[in-house]
Formats: structure tokens, C-alpha cells, sequence
């Protein structure tokens, strides 16, 4: 038995409705407890903030991150965040850490354990090359993990969709989450890695798919609806069509307004927008871009049944990578990069392109001002989720400079002063005076993961929670965020302590311990007789058309070292 | 009689997962599906000589010892050693290679693949404009022009053509070869080239040359394009490069020809630009014809790992990567590393002599199920289980798709992850403590 007692915590927990307030936290065994002995261990966090184990709901850390260190081992030397990036030797307790956009695994897990994050969500993985993803989950230490499996141009799903069978649908989803071991389904740019297969890409929601007789709209419904038929956790997770196209704003509305007649089966949304900045842009081309967000947001504050995150932008060097094939390609001609590109048969494509953005660039300067637009222009901070899509907005090791965005008028107009004239008329970000405080920062970094994810444990410091909680170097009381934005975001940058299930894995800033995370994954179960229909066909598609034979493609227990089966039923 | 279906080849890059093993008594009695290369490696395991016990050389020769008197000479050796080089792992699993790694950075080494001496160039290649590719299954799929470039299928990669591409039918090619065109550049008239529909040969070296007139070609600069390039006439060069363009999706398959010959990496640099420009017109991608089984999969974990793909140099303490400097050959024609582990590959047999010589006067580590030459200038040997037949584990296949390899026969043998394991505990210890000099 291991018993924790932090003394004195300023807890700052939107799931329970505390702001601030002084308490201590008792931990026994690595769960949050009601008390504990007096022989627990004792931390004196002095009235310093204290938040749950931050929550990245979308990020880039396993799969195709690896393509992106093949083309870039220059980033491997980057160091510009000092303590968060570049080179750092091994030592007793910890591995080699390289890079900055593409970090290596081991500096991955240390470096969002020092920002007080516990948990990622790995936002793509096809489901032929899922091994691979949990191959690189395992060398990623300490953060517990999950993927969301992509399901969005796939062959199977497309033809069940065309042929109006929801119930093999379902039950063909709820096998490739089993073969993947996969959380949720994700969904990037619906039909339009199947084009990418012949070079080319879908236009709108009602573009047909070549040779499948679908069009978008209807693969986005269809696995909106399968979604809820087999109650799974985590709401679909959408990359809009059109991404990075000037004009996009329409397409991502018309997408959320699909969903308004998808009914959700849980306590959560039925769709999830995700790195809307990229898909806010209104205008009809790169000369007169401009901001979409106020759209956007008008549309967000007046529904209820979506969540986005904010892909936010950060200035300097970023590593584009996306299943959205034809997006990459664009952006590598248009930007003349290198570009790696990766069709998996069956499944969907994917494309990396490494890029800068330069505050200097009337475009880049849009883009950054669109992601705190949505930010503060939507009301209500629990349908928005904090990221930067990292790294294709930039690295994750960047969040603390991004919250003082924020929290921070002063600080955006410091920044604003250096765009180009021809940026300011494009975006409303100027007059914007609204600043966050920590309260609405813990909504948008951990507590609405664990509401979008169902994740109960996650995000929160109540009695029976995951004992995953970070304590940053700041007082509450004593601290103006809105000036001293310099502060906030040393405090950002590394705990005071950071507690993994109960572990201390960092303290003052350091590396103390790396225990490995866990893994969560959905086993959705569908009737039997569904089930038996669906993999018949399923053998169709290995016998005929995959490389792989069936039963080299499940992902095996060997690679979900700690696994978390969370059992669901379908229908 | 047991059979067990859908057994992975742990030969070649190609990785096929359709082979079926007849085991009794622990022993493999049958092999259905492998190509000869895949079969005789698999019933090779009764077959081939094997290293019986491990060795450590005393007098000049080897003389035989246990598993932990041959771990405790390895781990000596490598604890004394200011510049270890630890090379190979091309040809174990994925959760072997990430222990040699791990043992390269506690004991500061140089640690290398075999890609040194094959595809190095593609990954430096990618690095420069990166990669195009697509999975096998998209060519069986869809791929209605193939080009073979610089490398011999038939010979190399047996299945390759019937399994993944010109023989094989998908779905957008029901009717397989009829449904593609099939084209092979090369300095010679290949057992492959004489499949082809098109076989164009060109002068050694001259590669660069040809994707560049191609790239001409396609970008509307025909009048840039000389009579003759690289011996291949302007009027063929044209011919292909209209070819690609009304193709529905272009394959452009390379092997060593391309990577070792003369221009070395910036073939790739160029190929992936051939890449970009015909994307333009029609689909397109490339591929790495890899060679071992797991040569991508070094490639990988080393690059999740690490940062980098190969040539990583471990000396302060975190990766250090400057291939023509950090490469295995470079630190042993400069005479620079004073100790060596070689792990699942050859070296005495496939580098240059001088690296050889080099070799053969510093202690060498050798882990591997088989005797070859390096065995004759190791100083301990380690034999290890077989992978994907005694023991299993990941694979990468040259797609960058990854198999789980199976275990279709019991062993005595140690296995590579085992070995590797018991070294980093064991120079762990000897760091710690009293570290005594010992010469081999
Ligand atoms: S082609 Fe390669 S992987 Fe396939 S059976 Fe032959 S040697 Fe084995």
C-alpha cells in the first residue's frame, strides 16, 4: 500500500467545481482517496496551483511522427524551447532525449510529464500499421496513452455505407477497433484518401467518392450513427474536408450541422471537430484570406451537441503531418518542401510536410490569430478543447507560451505589433479583450477530455480518480496572468511536482521516476449473428485485396503491455 | 501432424505472411508457399551448421564455454572499450534492435545497420526530399505501370511480382500483368528485365541523368533533353515519360543499382522529385527494394529511439548523426573504434578490406545463430535462436509495414533480446564496480 499526502494545494478542478480553493488531496495506491494514514508521504505544495494530470486529447507522438523524424533530422538538434527540446544526454534514470517538433520516444513521455500532462490520445492510426503505433506507445514513458483509429476512407466502411447496411457497419467498426486496439474513430477528410489513391480529392460534403458511389456527407453520418450504435466512449472525431483551403469555414459548418441529427447515446457530444484553426478561413483564395472564426463560433455558441480543439499555431519551425494525403502534397508544392507521402491499402493516405511559420507572413499571422479567435470567441470553455495539433501547429513543448495567448491581452498585442499591415483587417483578434483565467485553462487542458473521452478518472481530483495531478510553481493569489504572462509560463514549463498514478515523475522540473502507462482501448461488443455476416466479408477483402492475411493483422497483447479493455455493447 | 498457417518469411524485405510449416517433434517438416530463398532459410534451421555453444577465442582459437563466461568476456570488452562499434540487426526483430541500442547508449558506442552498406543512401535521400510511398497493396491494387530500377526481383525478392506487383491481381487490375505495363532499367539484361514489356539499359552510373531528362520531360522542357542521355535515345526517353503520364498510377521500384552507383543518394533525392512532378499528371510513388527482413525495421526503432535512422554515435551521451563520419566503414577505415559487437549480419565477408583488417585486430563481439567469416575474427561468439522460426517478434516489411513473426520450433538458444539484456546488466554492473583489464 503507497499513501500520498499533498498539504495545502490551491485545486484548481472544473469537474468538481473548485476554483481555486485550498485543500489537500489524499492518495492511496495510486487512485484518489477520501484520507489517508499517518504514515502516507508527505508533500507541502504551500498554496501552489494544483490541477489534475493535463489531458492532450490530440496529438501526433506514435505512428507517422516517425516519418517525420526520417525527413528532418535536423530537428533532432532544435532547441528552441531550452529544458523542452534539443539534445540531452542519458542519464541514471533517464534515456537519450533528442528534437523538438519530432521528439524521440523517451523525451515524448519526460517532456509532457514536466508540463503536467499524464495522459495523450495518439489522433491517427491506420489500422494496417497500428502495431506500429503501439510499438512506439510502449517506448513513450510514463503517460498513459490511447489512439484513435482511422476509419474515414476506408473501403469496408464506404461499401457498407453505399449498400445501406448500418448494422455489418457497426459491427466492422467495432472489429477494427478490437484488430487496432484502437479508442475511438477518427475521421479525415471523409472519402478523400480514397481519391488521393488516383492523385486526386473531394471537394465539398457532396463530391462523390470515385468508384465507391458515396459521398462524404454520407460517410461522415454513417460513422457518426455507427458511433452511437455501438456506444462507444469518445464521439466520432472529425478532420473537416477542405482542410487548409481559404473559404473552409462553410465546409466545417455544414459538417457540424450534419450532425445535429445524430442523436448521442452518452453523456457527451456526438461530434468532435478537431484543429478547427486550419479549417476556419474564409475568402477565396491566399489574397484575400481572412478569418472565419467569428462564423465558426456564432454556429458553436448557439448548438450543443459538438466539441472542437483549436490547432493552435506557434510560431518557428513545424512538422505538417496528416491522414489528408492531398493536403500535404499542396503544401509541398505550393511551399516547394520535401514531402513524404504514405497510401495504406484499403484504409487511407497520409502525407508529412515539414514548414515554417513566420509572424512575418501575412497568411501565418491569420492563421495564429484564427486559433485564440475560436478560443475566445466561443462562450462556453467546455466545448473547447486546447491544442496545437502537435507538431502541425506547432510542437506540444510550446503550451505554455500558448496559454499565456490567452490569459493574456497584453501579450497577443506585444505579438500583434510585429504582423504585417495587411494581416490586422483580416482577423478580429485586436479587439478581443477576453483573458482566461486558470479556471477556464484546466476546462480546455484536462477536464473536457475526460467528459469528450468518457474517461471519468482522467481530467478531475475527485475521491476515486486517478491520482495524476500536477503542481505548478505559481500562487494564485499572488499572480496576475494577464501581465505577468513570463511567470505563467515558467510555471508551465516545469512542475513543481507531477504525480502519475500516485508515482512522483517529475520534481522541481527533473525526471524522478518513469513507470509505463497505460494503454486504453474499446472492445465494443455486437451481436453474433452481425458478426459472422461482416467477417465474411471481411475475408473477402484479405483473400482478394490485402497483403496481410487476417490473422497477422489483429494487433497481438505483446504490444498492449498495460492494456485498459473498456468493454462497451453495441446497438 | 501440427500445421501452422499464415507463418511469416524471415528472409527477405518482402516479409510474405502466407507460409505454411509442418512441425513435428520439434521439427520443421514442411514448407508450403516460400519461394526457394524463404525455404531454404526456414528448413535451413536443421540444415545449415549452426554456431553449437558459445566461444571465446584463447590462443588464437575458440574455445567453447557457457552462455554467462561468454556474456562476462562480451561485457569486459565493451566496459574497456573507449569506442565500441556495434553494427548490423538487420536480420532480428524489432524488440532485439531496441535492446542493442539501448546497449550502444550505456556504453557510448557507435551503433550502424547494414543499410551502410545498401539502402543508407534512400534514408539520406528522404532527408533531402523525403519519401513518396504508398504499401505493397496499393500497387497489387491499383499500379498499372511498374518500373523495376536498378534491381532484379526474380533473384532477390522471388515473390515480389506475384504477390505484390506485376503478376498479382487487385482490385483496379483483376486481370493482374495484362492490366500493367511493366518496365525494368537497368546496366544489364536481368532475368527480370526479360519479363518486361519495356527494357531500357542504361550506362553505369548514369542514373541521375535519366530521372533528370525524365523530369524534363514531364515538366513540358523537352527541348532541355539532348539526343542521347545516359545511352538511352531522347525519343525513348520521351516514349516513357508519356508512358508515366497516361498511366492511372506509376511504381517506380528501386534496388541497389540506384543507391550504390555513382551519384548514390541524390538518385533518390531525384526520384522523389520525379515523384512530385508526375503527381501533377497522374499518381505516382516509390519504393525501396530492402534486402534483409528487418533492414527497415532497424531503420525505425533506431529513428524512434533516437532521432536517426543509422550511423548514430552514442559517445556524449545522446545522438550524434553524421553519416560519412559516424557510419560503421568510416570508424573503422579511420581506425578509430577499439572494440566491435556485431550483431545478426556479416561484415567479414561484405566490407571493404581495410575495415576488415581493422576488424580483425580490435576484440569482436559476434552474436548470430550461423558461423560465418566474421566468426574467424571474433574473439567471443554468442549464438543466438533464430528469429521468426525459434523465437518472435517484430518485423518491418520494406513498406514500413509491421508483422509479428512467429515461434514455430522450442530452442535452447539464448535469443538476441535475451543476449542483449544480460550484457546491459552485466556492463552495467562492471561500470559500477571494479572494471579489470582483460586483452583478447
Ligand atoms: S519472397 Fe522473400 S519473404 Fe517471400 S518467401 Fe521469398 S524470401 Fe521469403
Amino acid at each position: 500500500m503507497s499513501e500520498l499526502l499533498i498539504k495545502n494545494a490551491v485545486v484548481c478542478d472544473p469537474i468538481q467545481g473548485i476554483d481555486c480553493e485550498k485543500m489537500d488531496l489524499c492518495i492511496r495506491d495510486g487512485k484518489i482517496v477520501e484520507s489517508v494514514s499517518s504514515n502516507a508521504k508527505v508533500i507541502d505544495a504551500e498554496g501552489r496551483l494544483t490541477m489534475a494530470g493535463g489531458f492532450d486529447g490530440h496529438t501526433h507522438s506514435a505512428g507517422k511522427i516517425n516519418v517525420g523524424r526520417s525527413m528532418n533530422p535536423n530537428d533532432a538538434r532544435r532547441n528552441l524551447v531550452p529544458g523542452l527540446s534539443g539534445l540531452e544526454p542519458h542519464t541514471e534514470k533517464t534515456r537519450a532525449q533528442v528534437g523538438y517538433n519530432t521528439p524521440n520516444t523517451y523525451a515524448i513521455g519526460y517532456r509532457y510529464a514536466k508540463l503536467g500532462y499524464t495522459t495523450i490520445c495518439e489522433a491517427a492510426m491506420p489500422p494496417l500499421t497500428a502495431r506500429h503505433t503501439h510499438e512506439e506507445f510502449k517506448e513513450i514513458p510514463i503517460l498513459d496513452k490511447m489512439g484513435l483509429t482511422l476509419f474515414g476512407s476506408n473501403w469496408q466502411v464506404m461499401e457498407y455505407i453505399r449498400d445501406k447496411e448500418p448494422e455489418k457497419l457497426a459491427a466492422y467498426i467495432a472489429w477494427g477497433l478490437k484488430a487496432s486496439r484502437g479508442y475511438g474513430i477518427k475521421i479525415v477528410n471523409a472519402g478523400g484518401g480514397e481519391a488521393w489513391g488516383w492523385g486526386k480529392n473531394v471537394s465539398g460534403l457532396y463530391d462523390p467518392v470515385p468508384n465507391f458511389d458515396v459521398t462524404p456527407a454520407e460517410i461522415l453520418l454513417g460513422l457518426g450513427e455507427a458511433n452511437e450504435k455501438l456506444c462507444l466512449p469518445h464521439s466520432v472525431h472529425v478532420h473537416c474536408n477542405n482542410l487548409g483551403h481559404p473559404g473552409n469555414y462553410k465546409t466545417t459548418i455544414e459538417t457540424m450541422k450534419l450532425f445535429e441529427k445524430v442523436q448521442s447515446r452518452r453523456n457527451r457530444q456526438s461530434l468532435h471537430v478537431t484543429h478547427v484553426q486550419f479549417n476556419a478561413y474564409a475568402g477565396t483564395s491566399w489574397r484575400d484570406f481572412e478569418t472565419g472564426a467569428p462564423m465558426i463560433a456564432d454556429y458553436v455558441n448557439g448548438v450543443n451537441h459538438l466539441t472542437f480543439d483549436l490547432g493552435q499555431l506557434i510560431f518557428g519551425p513545424a512538422v505538417t503531418m496528416t491522414a489528408d494525403g492531398p493536403v500535404e502534397y499542396a503544401n509541398s508544392r505550393m511551399l516547394k518542401e520535401k514531402w513524404s507521402n504514405q497510401d495504406v491499402e484499403l484504409e487511407d493516405a497520409s502525407g508529412v510536410v515539414p514548414l515554417v511559420y513566420s509572424p512575418k507572413s501575412f497568411v501565418n499571422a491569420v492563421q495564429w490569430a484564427i486559433g485564440i479567435e475560436l478560443a475566445l470567441l466561443v462562450k462556453d470553455p467546455w466545448k473547447v478543447m486546447f491544442t496545437t495539433d502537435s507538431p502541425n501547429g506547432g510542437s506540444f513543448v510550446n503550451y505554455p507560451e500558448a496559454y499565456t495567448y490567452l490569459m493574456s491581452e497584453k501579450k497577443r498585442q506585444e505579438i500583434i505589433l510585429g504582423f504585417p499591415e495587411t494581416a490586422l483587417n483580416r482577423m478580429v483578434l485586436p479587439g478581443l479583450d477576453r483573458e482566461l483565467s486558470f479556471y477556464e485553462l484546466a476546462i480546455m487542458t484536462r477536464s473536457i477530455q475526460s467528459r469528450i473521452y468518457s474517461r471519468p478518472e482522467k481530467g478531475n481530483l475527485a475521491v476515486g480518480a486517478d491520482a495524476d495531478i500536477a503542481i505548478y510553481d505559481i500562487f494564485p493569489d499572488a499572480i496576475d496572468p494577464s501581465v505577468e504572462h513570463e511567470k505563467v509560463k515558467k510555471a508551465f514549463s516545469a512542475t513543481a511536482y507531477t504525480i502519475k498514478g500516485g508515482t512522483i515523475v517529475v520534481k522541481d522540473g527533473n525526471i524522478e521516476n518513469t513507470p509505463m502507462g497505460r494503454t486504453y482501448w474499446v472492445n465494443a461488443t455486437v451481436p453474433s449473428d452481425i458478426e459472422c455476416a461482416m467477417q465474411k466479408d471481411l475475408d473477402v477483402k484479405f483473400q482478394k485485396y490485402y497483403t496481410v492475411s487476417k490473422s497477422n493483422y489483429m494487433v497481438e497483447d505483446a504490444y498492449v503491455p498495460k492494456p485498459v479493455e473498456i468493454a462497451t455493447e453495441g446497438f | 501432424m501440427p500445421v501452422i498457417k499464415d507463418v511469416v518469411c524471415s528472409l527477405c524485405g518482402c516479409l510474405c505472411d502466407d507460409i505454411t510449416v509442418t512441425v513435428e517433434d520439434n521439427k520443421i517438416m514442411g514448407v508450403k508457399n516460400a519461394c526457394i530463398l524463404g525455404h531454404s532459410k526456414t528448413v535451413g534451421v536443421q540444415t545449415h551448421d549452426r554456431i553449437k555453444t558459445p566461444m571465446i577465442r584463447k590462443d588464437g582459437e575458440l574455445v567453447e564455454v557457457t552462455y554467462e563466461e561468454a556474456i562476462d568476456a562480451a561485457a569486459r570488452i565493451l566496459a574497456n572499450s573507449r569506442r565500441t562499434l556495434s553494427y548490423g540487426w538487420c536480420s532480428t526483430s524489432c524488440e532485439a534492435i531496441s535492446k542493442a541500442i539501448q546497449l550502444a547508449e550505456e556504453t557510448g558506442s557507435v551503433i550502424d545497420s547494414t543499410a551502410n552498406v545498401c539502402h543508407g543512401p534512400s534514408a539520406l535521400a528522404t532527408q533531402e526530399k523525403g519519401n513518396p510511398g504508398a504499401t505493397l497493396g496499393e500497387i497489387k491494387n491499383r499500379s498499372d505501370l511498374i518500373i523495376f530500377w536498378g534491381c532484379n526481383p526474380i533473384h532477390a525478392h522471388p515473390r515480389h511480382m506475384t504477390r505484390y506487383s506485376s503478376f498479382s491481381r487487385g482490385f483496379f487490375t483483376p486481370n493482374g500483368r495484362k492490366d500493367r505495363k511493366m518496365v525494368v532499367i537497368d546496366v544489364r539484361k536481368t532475368d527480370t528485365a526479360k519479363r518486361a514489356d519495356k527494357y531500357i539499359e542504361i550506362e553505369q552510373g548514369s542514373d541521375l541523368l535519366l530521372v533528370t531528362a525524365l523530369r524534363s520531360a514531364i515538366n513540358g522542357h523537352e527541348a532541355a533533353i539532348p539526343k542521347n542521355v545516359a545511352g538511352v535515345s531522347k525519343a525513348e526517353i520521351l516514349g516513357l515519360a508519356e508512358l508515366m503520364k497516361n498511366s492511372r498510377f506509376v511504381s517506380i521500384l528501386f534496388g541497389m543499382g540506384i543507391t550504390q552507383s555513382r551519384s548514390k543518394y541524390k538518385n533518390g533525392d531525384a526520384v522523389s522529385s520525379l515523384i512530385s512532378d508526375l503527381t501533377q499528371h497522374t499518381k505516382a510513388i516509390m519504393m525501396g527494394m530492402r534486402g534483409h527482413y528487418n533492414v527497415s525495421g532497424f531503420g525505425e526503432v533506431a529513428t524512434w529511439e533516437t532521432g536517426y535512422p543509422m550511423a548514430i554515435d552514442f559517445s556524449k551521451g545522446y545522438p550524434y548523426y553524421n553519416p560519412g563520419e559516424t557510419g560503421a566503414n568510416d570508424v573503422l577505415v579511420r581506425e578509430e573504434v577499439d572494440a566491435a559487437i556485431v550483431g545478426a549480419a556479416d561484415p567479414g565477408a561484405h566490407f571493404p578490406q581495410k575495415a576488415v583488417r581493422h576488424l580483425a585486430r580490435i576484440p569482436l563481439i559476434q552474436i548470430d545463430p550461423y558461423p560465418n567469416p566474421t566468426t574467424e575474427l571474433a574473439d567471443v561468439v554468442i549464438p543466438a535462436a533464430v528469429v521468426g522460426i525459434e523465437v518472435e517478434g517484430t518485423a518491418y516489411r520494406m513498406d514500413a509495414i509491421p508483422i509479428r513473426m512467429k515461434k514455430l520450433i522450442a530452442t535452447e538458444f539464448k535469443t538476441d533480446e535475451e543476449i542483449l539484456k544480460d550484457l546491459i546488466v552485466k556492463v552495467r554492473e562492471l561500470k559500477r564496480g571494479e572494471v579489470t583489464c582483460q586483452s583478447y
